[in-house]
């Protein structure tokens, strides 16, 4: 409220105006904010309170393909934990009848009257030319797909058993959606079940060399001298030969006699030591620039121990670009192994990758007839594209400049 | 300059001698060699002499020598051409490798001609009409070029290729010329047959390279001395090459470097996939047999091409920056 009353007007000097014609001096009495000025909006105040990641967050969430394709990633992330209720069958399950299947039509209409979700039922015929089994759909048999049901038991995550799968095949037939392969496998399942193994080889194997890429390069960049000396050759040889030929030759020195899951982080190990350099060389480059910094120098003469000036000072100034360069590199990662797998040199049955499965497309004649092995190729370039999206994305948001 | 190359060319000798000696010894490591398996077969048909067999076998192939001994001998051995023996058909090494290094030779070269040429005209084209068509189009290109993998690609072209054309696109030659000696005719067959694998290996090169030029023409051509050339009427064209291109080419000459490995990787699996006559099939077959002396002189082969081809490149490069011929590294 403000205080209106007029001041005294006693002891004012006379001049020209009248009295009455002067505007009445005016003080308010509220207590005065000198910063009225420079008063932030509650949204600007929102954004220049916000920490270094809600900034990269927003900006992140600015780049559209990027938020799709994390969006996407995350389904395919969440979809590795409860594999068991997506895929209709079990992993290994076997039907000696339905061998090289073709993927089976979903329907929704029959002879015009409208039956839900259906397949036709399958009949086998051997051509008896090229003694191979023909299927058709018999289209006098619709079988309406079950949804929410109790279908082939599994133990979930290999502890609990049960039945609940999300859709199962009709009563008394079969539902093989994308086919079966030359055992009479559900590729649908596999694919499901694969992804398993493809997404988290990728994860696993970036965490890895990215540990190694913070001790190396870190030790590289913060002590210099000889130690820089001597990881900077090693990065360059790794860099400079050829990866393919060289995991081909690590991962034939597995020894065949150690069990598929040994295999596995066998696997993963020999990815990863191969892909560490380039992300140790953005470490060593940065926190050779960053040492020479003040804040470096004083937390020095406080007496900080080198692993705690690294790890608490200079590290977290270029985190987040870091975990943009490695997300960058996790597609390789997946690529890798679905190649080394493809060639038959990488994981091993049971343990089932996509490239485990595209291994069975490797033989072009078969191929050729069964057209439906390839599918696993859709989910690893699908995957693949998501992440560099991300990744860009991540990338723009992370950089200061932008 | 002369002290640059020769200081390149002695860094090279003990490079290669670690990565020979490295190749070797991992090829060595799981248990068992390449006669054991031979053996495991000779057993399951009943064969009785077959322990007696591969007594003589490891004999002949000096597996009951130290590794570092059969190591050295091997090494040895590089420099009179000869590679010992390969444990599959106890062949000498020299005699299987020779055609196929040399079509290896010429399938990564043409990939890497193919990469420049390729990158070269759509990069230039791409950043003069930046936000057109065919900018759009060469992005897209690009794009698809660097998620899509090789094999991958190669394994959906060969697909298409069987059941809508009718093609087989695997070799790289036609049959008719397979162990024949060279002559015209050979020499457009390879041709014929090298266009796919190359366009497949050469893809995801092309596609970095047409990204990193655009990127850096579309810099040079904002510059003001662009503008400058523009307002005294230079001829377009001979604006274009006379000035930023100049500048924006030399990530042409900078990236052979990182071009190299991947191209070679590249190599391999496709031509596993495309069951082409080069190495990368018998370098997969030799590990997987633990041939040690193949899949080694394999290996060492694709590490020489590397070596040599960063020097060459590290020579362009010093020849066209002095920042490098004199001994600065570059940070990046």
């Amino acid at each position: 409220m403000t205080d209106q009353t007029s001041p005294p007007q006693s002891g004012v000097p006379k001049s020209g105006v009248p009295k009455s014609e002067r505007t009445a001096h005016f003080v308010n009495r509220e207590p005065w904010d000198p910063y009225v000025a420079e008063r932030l909006t509650a949204d600007q105040e929102k954004y220049y309170m916000a920490g270094q990641w809600k900034l990269m967050w927003w900006r992140f969430r600015r780049h559209r393909p990027a938020v799709v394709s994390m969006i996407f990633l995350a389904l395919m992330y969440f979809s590795t934990a409860i594999s068991e209720w997506i895929a209709p069958y079990d992993l290994h399950s076997r039907h000696s009848a339905y061998i090289f299947a073709p993927p089976q039509e979903v329907h929704l209409f029959h002879e015009g009257k409208f039956l839900g979700p259906f397949v036709y039922g399958l009949k086998t015929e051997r051509d008896l030319e090229t003694l191979q089994r023909v299927y058709t759909p018999d289209p006098a048999k619709p079988m309406p797909l079950r949804f929410f049901c109790s279908g082939a038991p599994y133990e979930f995550w290999g502890m609990i058993d049960a039945t609940f799968h999300f859709v199962c095949p009709p009563e008394g037939g079969q539902f093989f959606w994308l086919g079966t392969d030359r055992l009479g496998r559900d590729l649908f399942s596999r694919i499901v079940y694969a992804a398993r193994i493809s997404l988290t080889i990728g994860i696993l194997g970036i965490t890895l060399s990215f540990a190694l890429a913070l001790i190396l390069g870190g030790l590289a960049g913060y002590y210099g001298g000889w130690v820089d000396n001597v990881v900077q050759r090693i990065t360059e040889i790794i860099k400079s030969f050829p990866h393919l030929p060289l995991w081909l030759a690590l991962s034939a020195a597995l020894p065949v006699t150690w069990s598929p899951l040994v295999i596995y982080f066998g696997i993963t190990i020999i990815l990863a030591l191969l892909d560490w350099p380039g992300l140790g060389r953005a470490v060593r480059s940065k926190l050779l620039s960053l040492r020479e910094e003040d804040y470096a120098a004083a937390a020095q003469m406080m007496g900080a121990k080198p692993a705690r000036i690294i790890g608490r000072h200079l590290l977290p100034g270029f985190m987040s670009h870091l975990i943009a360069s490695a997300t960058l590199s996790i597609p390789s990662m997946i690529l890798a192994e679905t190649a080394l797998s493809f060639l038959g040199l990488g994981l091993r049955p049971p343990i089932t990758s996509w490239g485990v499965l595209l291994n069975e497309a490797t033989d072009i004649n078969v191929v050729a007839v069964n057209w439906w092995l390839m599918l696993p190729v859709v989910p690893v370039i699908l995957v693949i594209l998501a992440y560099q999206f991300m990744g860009d994305g991540m990338r723009d948001a992370a950089d200061p400049y932008a | 300059m002369l002290k640059f190359i020769v200081r390149r060319v002695l860094l090279m000798i003990p490079t290669l001698f670690i990565i020979s000696a490295l190749v070797y010894f991992i090829i060595d490591l799981p248990p068992g060699d390449c006669v054991t398996s031979q053996v495991d077969e000779l057993l399951a048909r009943g064969d009785a002499d077959a322990l007696q067999r591969a007594d003589e076998l490891r004999q002949l192939y000096g597996l009951n020598e130290p590794l570092w001994q059969r190591y050295f001998e091997w090494v040895g051995g590089i420099f009179r051409w000869d590679f010992g023996l390969s444990c599959q058909d106890t062949v000498p090494v020299a005699d299987l490798i020779g055609e196929r290094m040399a079509l290896t030779l010429i399938m990564e070269s043409t990939t890497i001609a193919f990469i420049w040429i390729a990158s070269f005209i759509i990069g230039v084209y791409a950043a003069t009409h930046q936000y057109r068509m065919g900018d759009y189009v060469a992005s897209f290109i690009g794009f698809v070029g660097l998620s899509v993998p090789n094999f991958l690609l190669a394994l959906v072209l060969l697909y298409v290729g069987k059941v809508y054309f009718g093609l087989s696109i695997g070799g790289l030659m036609d049959p008719e010329y397979i162990d024949k000696p060279f002559s015209w005719g050979k020499f457009v067959s390879v041709a014929e047959h090298l266009i796919i694998p190359v366009i497949v290996i050469g893809m995801s090169g092309t596609a970095g390279m047409i990204r990193r030029l655009r990127a850096n023409l579309l810099d040079e051509l904002q510059k003001q001395y662009v503008v400058t050339g523009r307002a005294k009427g230079l001829p377009p064209l001979r604006l274009l090459i006379k000035y930023p291109l100049r500048h924006a080419i030399n990530p042409f000459v900078a990236d052979i470097g990182g071009l190299l490995p991947d191209v070679i990787s590249g190599s391999v699996i496709v031509s596993v996939v495309l069951s082409l006559p080069t190495t990368g099939p018998m370098l997969l077959g030799a590990l997987k047999t633990q041939d040690v002396n193949l899949a080694a002189t394999f290996l060492l082969f694709v590490a020489v091409l590397t070596v040599i081809g960063m020097l060459i490149s590290d020579l362009a490069l010093a020849a066209l920056d002095p920042r490098i011929r004199f001994g600065a590294t570059s940070e990046k």
